[in-house]
């Protein structure tokens, strides 16, 4: 029997990793060289969790589903655009900093008072959903965070799929070590969710729903509160990215097969 | 008369209907939103803004972009920006990600310091007497030229990237949430009833590369709109869909403009605002360009046009070589790569100009031929184009005016006609004419247009894109280097048009991870290209024998992303996760069918390149 949820995502928005990212020391602490100018895509993880939590809801009708981020206004704007035609949504948006280098504690903090506020919000019915990592400095704990201060006890993470069951509960697999899921049965609502991956593709765009999107979004973004996030205390020793290797040889000589054994041993020595 | 976009499969479609409906997003479309957003901003209330299909509520405007974020746009212009400035008087370049003004412009005649360029006896002679100078007016094998006539000046212009230039636009204009501007929104074509355009079609999502549905099916949605506004460049679907119904032929005069934004070092000599415009090398018909943004960003590249006749024109090979000449590398050889870029640009300007405008249509931008070939110039008049669409739809929202052809031609392209963009377009009509008939004589003819205002030019016969493409038998003495090139493909299965240069005399690209990568590497290191699953190819080859047939091949050598390679059966495959979507696909076929400009479809399609700093 469908149940009436209120699902909420937060969804980070991460330099495109597509990008050219360059870590860089500024006056307000670690940063991305030219942040701004790059565009910003929503968090890969989280936007599993969206996409898995519009699917819910759409199975369950009656559900609503919002969408918190936090992000400068301007690349909130952007990204909405190319999310908005996916799911429906009502979007929360929180003006603020942009790079996954501001305390997690501090994000935490601002995103749990924006959830609060969410009207007609029922927290007997909430599912909190995010990723359980991120395409940017992925602190890895923002969500179990804001669980907590929304004094959410049901924590799952690294989820893959959710299931509802008639009595209310639901089944969760979580990913654990080995390629394998570990199940889990919740009595229900609410939780905290934190996706990996899911099970379902990118949906289509659609442009009635961006048309629908868009007619509060639009409104929201101009009312969006502004957050200062405090680094107080806080300080990197060192940011770096991941060593990327890139070497292009022209080999003219070798079979494929000695190719493929050259790379194979290359990677046996990384 | 019903036209559908005759790919896509009959099935039930949804179908919305809004106000004005705009195809493409790109200078043009950003000074026509802008005007009709100020105008609705001023005054809300205005009756002339409630929307015609939706009483009740404001105009339902909604413009549909292909590129998957409309940062994505290619091109570092430099530009006069006379149009944008009248739009934006207290305009501080400072606010826009990668602009500046203009400060220093040079123009540089490049010799050719590897002896692999085709050189005329002229030229070589010429050549022969700048060396004379070596190290009075010849440096580093470039000479600059003393004095440049003012028509090639950009004064007080400004340097921008495209991509964060229609960023910068569009998030003013969205802000306001008057206008609705999505990406990743391929149009598969026009809706035309009769002699009447009703909208758009999106393309298919969820098929497979035929178009076929597969998992995820969806219907591209039909937009009905009173108004259709196209502004979707040189090789939009929908533009090049109405131009077919109109019976018109395709441009005949192409380029394609190709290059790198590269972070030049920390001790670079160059200055934020430097402009250089090249000639001579790596062949003479082949333009460079090197425009220094802020922050030690560059563009740097070339153009190379539809009359270099060569069949294995290979844009990306001549860029390799373009930056390696001294006058560049000195400034470039410890730089690093940021981005890398492709787009076609359509050149003959105001002689293919198509009807501007028809029932529930209106061209803008340089779908509509607006680019400037004498002054090399065309976003600020793509720009003023939608800004003039912009002025005559208020005019005809506040009238109560119909939006068809008459009360279009009355508005719309009466200010076009009385502006700037129309004068300066007739002096540029015939200024290029003369390259037609050898390098030298092209120079010669430019001059003469530019220097008395269009009234003297050299006169040539201009034939279609793929008639200027030069047959491999034509000129014997090419044999020679064909077998040779056809040998290197055999010992390293190298392209054909790569291994041509090569045999041709031009050195191996002595490759250094930096700005020395192969062109996979730039496609993923620069570009950033990928497309997402779901859509149908967009790149059809229509009649397979004709490609089979075809020894130029053209169309391979001149793929800016290398997405056409040669399959099986010598026929060209397509691999969409590669394409850039430059189009030069499109005028670069070698072997078309009688009377038709192609044998290569370029559909709607998605993906591309993902990289903001172009």
């Amino acid at each position: 029997m469908p149940q009436t949820l209120h699902i909420v995502v937060c969804a980070g928005i991460v330099p495109d990793p597509l990008q050219t990212l360059e870590p860089m020391t500024t006056p307000a602490g670690p940063g991305i060289k030219n942040e701004m100018v790059l565009p910003a895509v929503l968090d890969p993880w989280a936007a599993s969790a969206l996409y898995e939590a519009a699917n819910l809801a759409a199975k369950n009708p009656g559900s609503k589903l919002w969408l918190v981020s936090l992000g400068p206004k301007a690349k909130l704007q952007q990204v909405m655009m190319t999310i908005a035609q996916k799911v429906a949504f009502e979007l929360v948006p929180i003006d603020g900093p942009i790079g996954g280098f501001p305390d997690a504690h501090a994000t935490a903090a601002a995103l749990a008072e924006a959830i609060g506020a969410i009207p007609g919000l029922d927290r007997s019915k909430l599912l909190l959903f995010g990723g359980w990592e991120s395409a940017s400095r992925g602190a890895g704990v923002t969500l179990q965070l804001i669980g907590e201060r929304l004094g959410i006890v049901d924590q799952f993470q690294g989820v893959d799929r959710i299931e509802l069951r008639e009595d209310g509960s639901f089944e969760v697999l979580e990913r654990v070590e080995g390629g394998k899921h570990q199940v889990s049965i919740c009595a229900g609502a609410p939780a905290v969710l934190g996706w990996a991956t899911g099970n379902l593709p990118e949906p289509r765009n659609n442009p009635q729903v961006g048309m629908t999107n868009m007619r509060t979004i639009m409104p929201a973004l101009q009312k969006a509160k502004t957050v200062a996030l405090g680094a107080d205390g806080l300080q990197y020793v060192s940011v770096s990215l991941p060593k990327q290797q890139r070497t292009t040889r022209v080999e003219k000589n070798m079979t494929p097969d000695e190719i493929a054994a050259e790379i194979v041993a290359w990677i046996g020595t990384e | 008369m019903s036209t559908d976009p005759d790919h896509q499969i009959e099935v039930d479609r949804q179908t919305m209907e809004v106000d004005i409906a705009c195809a493409g997003f790109g200078p043009a479309m950003g000074g026509f939103l802008t005007t009709l957003t100020r105008a609705w901003t001023a005054n809300p209330a205005d009756p002339a803004f409630e929307s015609r299909v939706a009483p009740g509520i404001p105009l339902q405007v909604i413009c549909y972009e292909r590129a998957d974020s409309l940062d994505a746009g290619v091109s570092g212009v430099v530009t006069r920006a006379k149009g944008i400035r009248t739009s934006f008087p207290e305009l501080n370049p400072a606010e826009i990600p990668m602009a500046v003004e203009v400060r220093k412009e040079r123009v540089l005649y490049l010799l050719d310091p590897v002896g692999a360029s085709r050189r005329s006896v002229f030229l070589r002679f010429g050549d022969a007497l700048l060396r004379l100078g070596k190290g009075l007016w010849l440096k580093d094998d470039a000479f600059e030229l003393p004095w440049t006539p003012k028509f090639l000046h950009k004064d007080s212009g400004l340097v921008l990237s495209i991509g964060q230039f229609n960023q910068w636009v569009a998030a003013q204009i969205m802000s306001t949430g008057f206008v609705q501007i999505w990406p990743g929104s391929p149009i598969a074509g026009p809706l035309v009833v009769g002699d009447k355009v009703e909208g758009l079609r999106l393309v298919d999502q969820g098929v497979d590369k035929n178009g076929a549905p597969a998992d995820g099916f969806m219907p591209g949605m039909d937009v009905r709109a009173q108004l259709t506004v196209i502004g979707d460049g040189p090789v939009g679907q929908i533009s090049r869909a109405l131009v077919q119904n109109e019976g018109r032929a395709l441009a005949q005069e192409w380029a394609l403009g190709m290059k790198f934004v590269v972070e030049l070092p920390e001790d670079t000599e160059l200055e934020a605002g430097t402009v250089w415009h090249t000639f001579g090398f790596p062949e003479p018909e082949i333009f460079g360009f090197l425009y220094v943004h802020p922050e030690r960003l560059a563009s740097v590249g070339i153009f190379v046009p539809s009359w270099m006749g060569d069949p294995e024109r290979t844009s990306y090979r001549y860029l390799q070589h373009f930056i390696q000449h001294p006058a560049l590398w000195k400034h470039l050889k410890n730089a690093t790569l940021r981005s890398w870029g492709a787009k076609s640009l359509e050149e003959s300007g105001k002689r293919s100009e198509p009807a501007l405008a028809g029932n529930g249509f209106a061209r803008i931008g340089e779908c509509s031929g607006s680019t400037n070939m004498l002054t090399g110039s065309g976003v600020d008049e793509a720009w003023t184009t939608g800004v003039q669409l912009g002025e005559a739809v208020l005019e005809l929202l506040r009238t109560g005016g119909e939006f068809i052809e008459d009360n279009l031609a009355a508005t719309y392209e009466k200010r076009r006609r009385e502006s700037w963009v129309e004068n300066e377009a007739r002096e540029a009509e015939h200024a290029r004419n003369g390259f037609h008939k050898g390098f030298v004589r092209g120079l010669i003819g430019m001059a003469l247009a530019g220097l008395s205002g269009g009234r003297f030019s050299i006169r040539a016969h201009i034939p279609r894109a793929s008639k200027q493409i030069r047959r491999f038998g034509a000129n014997a003495a090419a044999e020679l280097p064909l077998k040779r090139a056809a040998e290197l493909c055999m010992e390293d299965g190298r392209p054909l048009h790569d291994a041509l240069m090569s045999a041709r005399g031009w050195p191996e690209i002595p490759f250094d991870g930096r700005l020395l990568i192969t062109q996979q590497d730039a496609l993923l290191m620069g570009g950033k290209i990928q497309a997402v699953p779901g859509f149908a190819d967009h790149v059809v080859f229509l009649d397979k024998s004709r490609c089979i047939a075809c020894v130029e091949k053209t169309c391979i050598a001149m793929c800016s992303g290398q997405a056409i390679t040669l399959g099986l059966g010598n026929v060209p495959e397509f691999e969409r996760e590669k394409c850039a979507h430059c189009g030069a696909c499109l005028w670069n076929c070698a072997n078309p069918p009688e009377g038709k400009d192609s044998n290569i479809e370029f559909r709607a399609g998605s993906g591309g390149l993902h990289s903001a700093e172009n």
